[in-house]
């Protein structure tokens, strides 16, 4: 088992998630948080300067977008499901809704629709100021089993 | 003066002003009207999967969306800025850690309002794909494409009119 696995071990028994998101690179690169509300989980992606790529709005990269809402759906699954490791993305389907402003929070909340003995298909709507008004979508199909 | 090759001189400053694509090093290696190549080298901050150092998803979509998005302006008679509509992604099999990887990207149809792209992300040999994607962006009109990014692209280009 490595390091990361022990991590992902300890939470799984424990319910702190926070140190599996703390040793995932890509994520503190980008800068992603998250909150439990019971059974719930909101992702967050700070406001952060690096992340941006048009400069003139200025609007987030939208790959830092799908980065995020990739991320989200798969620290989703891992609260959700206890999988042993992280689960590996297939494939991902990704519409832009609106400009995703620079300044601003982001937030994903993702939905496990069909969860199969292998794959996982998982929905995942980003917002940055109301949760009505999405700024994106998402659908992504992932492997369960390493 | 105008550079012997207006599509990569135009592909490097248009992915230079993405403050993201400078973070994450991507680098334009190739540009003509039909086609360009991003290289983006290893870096361990990209590890998406601590357990077997491979980069994580959301690189290879912020490589392809840049790499089409790029394409996009490239493929155009004019400059205009087009936000991405969608993007579709396969991934074909984990990244090699420790490589480069190659973002070989297409615009396939330039239709009056969408402009339909393709990206292939392989390590070396583009018949290897690491990752597949399309994606579509929405044509907003030269119009409206603010002018100071627009010179900032276009670079001596803007001033010659040259690729117009």
């Amino acid at each position: 088992m490595s390091n990361f696995e022990a991590l992902l071990q300890a939470a799984h028994e424990g319910g702190d998630y926070k140190p599996v998101v703390n040793a995932i690179p890509y994520a503190q690169l980008i800068g992603i948080d998250f909150e439990r509300f019971g059974n719930d989980v909101i992702l967050k992606l700070p406001d952060n300067p690096s992340n941006i790529g048009n400069p003139i709005l200025p609007a987030v990269h939208g790959g830092v977008v799908g980065g995020f809402m990739e991320m989200s759906a798969a620290l989703h699954l891992l609260m959700m499901l206890d999988t042993p490791a992280m689960p590996k993305i297939v494939d991902f389907s990704l519409d832009y809704l609106r400009a995703v402003r620079g300044g601003r929070d982001t937030f994903a909340e993702c939905q496990v629709i069909r969860q199969g003995s292998r794959v996982a298909n998982v929905i995942i709507n980003a917002w940055q100021t109301k949760r009505e008004e999405a700024v994106a979508t998402a659908r992504a199909h992932f492997l369960l089993a390493p | 003066m105008s550079e012997s090759n207006p599509y990569l001189g135009r592909a490097q400053r248009f992915v230079g002003l993405l403050k993201h694509c400078q973070v994450l090093g991507m680098q334009v290696k190739e540009a003509s009207q039909d086609s360009l190549t991003i290289e983006l080298p290893y870096n361990e901050q990209h590890v998406g999967n601590p357990s077997t150092g491979v980069i994580h998803g959301g690189v290879l979509t912020t490589l392809m969306d840049t790499a089409c998005g790029t394409m996009v302006i490239n493929a155009l008679p004019e400059f205009e800025l087009c936000p991405t509509l969608d993007l579709r992604v396969d991934y074909v099999r984990a990244a090699e850690p420790k490589k480069s990887i190659f973002a070989f990207a297409e615009a396939y149809r330039v239709s009056r309002h969408v402009v339909f792209t393709r990206c292939t992300v392989h390590q070396g040999d583009v018949n290897e794909p690491v990752a597949n994607c399309v994606g579509t962006f929405m044509r907003i009109g030269s119009h409206l494409s603010p002018p100071d990014f627009k010179n900032a692209v276009l670079g001596d280009d803007a001033a010659t009119g040259a690729g117009e």
